[in-house]
């Protein structure tokens, strides 16, 4: 092999942080290939793709209102994965959030308080954190593996939200489209501007940022999360209490993307609609790790994929290619990013046949 | 209940067990080398879509079939590269492979979706197929459903009697000891993903040739992941793999059972059925750890590098 690799022994912080940004830079190289390969002419693409989409003020505002389920799903994916808990259900959760909200919405459309908006959303959380929770007692009673139940749960989720959506819940009124009743003025989330989408779940947003950080950065039980996560015997012999991490991680991952999808319904869709989610949970799993679990690295990633969300749309209208370039990415990025984090313990070595030659000469070298 | 509906529950059942068993077995025999491959729905996918495109640009089945194959084990090597290579962690890798599956096979089926296509048609055995009730299952089905007979029959073999099987087996329990013993275990581990990625590749392709000839986004429908947890009902043992995926087979054409007896359920509470089995089954399997300790291979899912 021309190229080796050679133990560093310690973790390099430079890439730790390098990594992202390498593996986002090769999938703007490779994403370029394949546009040449389509005949596409790759600057112009790149550009609908990318900045086009945020180039006036209305793109800026629905930049933020697609990186807000995939920041809050994310968090929470955090959170869950530090501990080493493996959730991939953050779908399924943010879509019975939304199926739970919507529930009480459409139940509560002529009432005027605005408390009914709370319960919406505590109601939507709660499902989110309860669906999670099932995940939790599955692992922790019966010692199911959390991946597999919570991809399972997923599609449980889509199932009953279709269910729903095309029975108990549909409009009456609906001219018998899958979708429900639009929800009460009061049962909507307050937009923040004039003109745009941008709606008070921002808040929210920011708020799960700062908890999430103080959580895992400056608090004993996110401590406790991260020793599990690198050591479960070690948190063992030190009196953690694995069961009760287990659960913590998962309800408070599942409550943000429960809240991701009631904010969904309550703000930009205003409705049950079979398409509650483009996909916000899965994208969720490649920001997570894009942003090194860290929930600064995870504002980031999630602007980063919302701008994807968006440059796909624009794609789509007008270069005509597939919606799809938008999970194609994150999977390369997802791909890119693993395959780089090689650098993080190893420093790779170019092996040329003469320098190998060269170094067996010198007395000493290897 | 008449005789004729059991014969055609027995016959769909295993129609619709066939891709679960062709992805189980290649992940069977991943797994039993050391390696956990989460990446199957992706590679399902894609083998669904190479196959649909070729087969219908070039109007060869057959050659469709082939590089869907191809397709998978592409992906798989990618896989093999990061996890095996460069000793990412594999379950990550497994996830980046499937959202990246899911992804590529989108974007490259976009124009494709909804074209119809004459996939394969069932090869109906004079005779042998008019015995009662098992006749139509075993002897009216398609060439692909035969493939798989004959390929469980092969893997089967391989890892009960031979001595590939006994490698394999040794890589995955104990790396070190293989290696001390001269077995290249990165490479045994590296073809052992590739034919994961293979028969993905070829469920993939039943899928779009034969179950469903045609292409839709997902249309493996989470099939890869349920074939992650058979391999896990199955105890690691090929023979109750085989008994696992007739049976979520059968789950997933209950909703055919609740129509021929008339049952009104609504059918997207009837599809949550092979998920709600699925987390059953791995309930009932998994609840005592010290059993899956004792039969999962002892390095799954670890890295592992010569030198160590």
């Amino acid at each position: 092999m021309l190229l080796s690799l050679e133990p560093r022994g310690q973790e390099s912080r430079a890439m730790l942080w390098f990594s992202p940004l390498l593996a986002a830079v090769l999938t703007l190289v490779s994403g370029s290939l394949l546009f040449i390969a389509l005949g596409l002419d790759p600057l112009l693409t790149l550009h609908t793709l990318l900045i086009a989409p945020v180039s006036d003020m209305y793109g800026v505002s629905e930049l933020m209102v697609k990186t807000l389920p995939i920041l809050l799903c994310a968090l929470g994916l955090a959170v869950a994965y530090q501990a080493r808990i493996w959730n991939i259900g953050a779908e399924g959760q943010l879509l019975i959030g939304a199926l739970a909200g919507s529930a009480v919405a459409v139940n509560v459309i002529d009432i005027e308080s605005r408390w009914i908006l709370a319960l919406i959303l505590l109601v939507g959380v709660a499902a989110g954190a309860a669906w999670a929770g099932l995940t939790a007692w599955l692992r922790t009673h019966f010692n199911a593996n959390e991946i597999l139940t919570s991809i399972m749960l997923n599609y449980i989720a889509l199932n009953l939200l279709l269910y729903f959506v095309h029975g108990p819940l549909k409009d009456p009124a609906g001219m018998n489209f899958p979708e429900s009743a639009m929800f009460g003025d009061a049962s909507r989330l307050p937009l923040l501007t004039e003109d745009g989408r941008v709606h008070a779940g921002v808040y929210f947003a920011l708020l799960a940022l700062v908890a999430v950080w103080v959580l895992l950065q400056r608090s004993f039980v996110g401590f406790q999360i991260k020793v599990l996560g690198l050591d479960k015997r070690a948190a063992g012999f030190v009196g953690f209490r694995e069961k009760g991490l287990i659960w913590l991680a998962l309800l408070i991952s599942g409550g943000l993307a429960g809240l991701a999808g009631v904010c969904e319904v309550t703000g930009p869709i205003g409705q049950l609609v079979p398409q509650v989610s483009p996909g916000y949970g899965y994208a969720a799993i490649t920001v997570a790790f894009l942003g090194r679990l860290n929930p600064l690295g995870i504002l980031f990633s999630s602007l980063l994929m919302a701008l994807l969300y968006l440059g796909g749309e624009s794609a789509q209208m007008t270069l005509n290619l597939p919606q799809a370039i938008t999970q194609l990415f994150q999977g390369m990025m997802l791909f890119f990013l693993l395959a780089c984090d090689v650098l993080i313990l190893y420093r790779p070595r170019l092996k040329l046949r003469w320098a190998r030659r060269q170094m067996a000469a010198v007395p000493g070298a290897v | 209940m008449d005789i004729d509906l059991l014969s055609n529950i027995f016959f769909a059942t295993v129609r619709c067990g066939t891709p679960l068993l062709l992805v189980a077995m290649g992940e069977l025999v991943c797994e039993k080398s050391g390696v956990l491959n989460l990446g199957q729905e992706g590679m399902m996918l894609f083998g669904a879509v190479i196959g649909f495109i070729v087969a219908l640009s070039t109007g060869s089945l057959w050659l469709g079939v082939v590089l869907a194959i191809l397709a998978g084990m592409l992906l798989s090597s990618l896989f093999a590269l990061v996890a095996l290579v460069f000793n990412a962690n594999q379950v990550a890798t497994g996830l980046a492979l499937t959202i990246f599956g899911v992804g590529l096979s989108s974007f490259v089926g976009a124009a494709w979706v909804g074209k119809p296509l004459t996939g394969f048609e069932p090869i109906v055995i004079p005779w042998l197929s008019d015995i009662p009730l098992i006749g139509r299952m075993l002897f009216a089905q398609d060439i692909l459903v035969y493939l798989s007979f004959a390929l469980f029959a092969v893997v089967a073999w391989t890892l009960l009697k031979s001595r590939v099987g006994l490698i394999i087996q040794a890589v995955g329990e104990n790396p070190n000891a293989a290696s001390a013993m001269g077995l290249p275990v990165l490479f045994v581990r590296t073809l052992a993903v590739l034919f994961g990625g293979a028969m993905a590749g070829l469920a993939g392709a039943y899928l779009s040739l034969a179950y469903t000839p045609m292409w839709a986004e997902n249309m493996s429908a989470g099939r890869g992941w349920i074939a992650l947890a058979l391999v896990v009902f199955a105890s690691w043992r090929v023979w109750r793999l085989l008994l696992g995926a007739y049976l979520f087979g059968f789950a997933s054409i209950l909703y055919l059972v609740a129509q021929g007896v008339g049952l009104a359920i609504p059918s997207n509470l009837l599809a949550m059925l092979p998920y709600v089995a699925t987390i059953v089954v791995l309930v009932l399997l998994s609840r005592n750890a010290l059993r899956t300790r004792l039969y999962a291979p002892v390095s799954l899912g670890q890295p592992w590098q010569s030198g160590h």
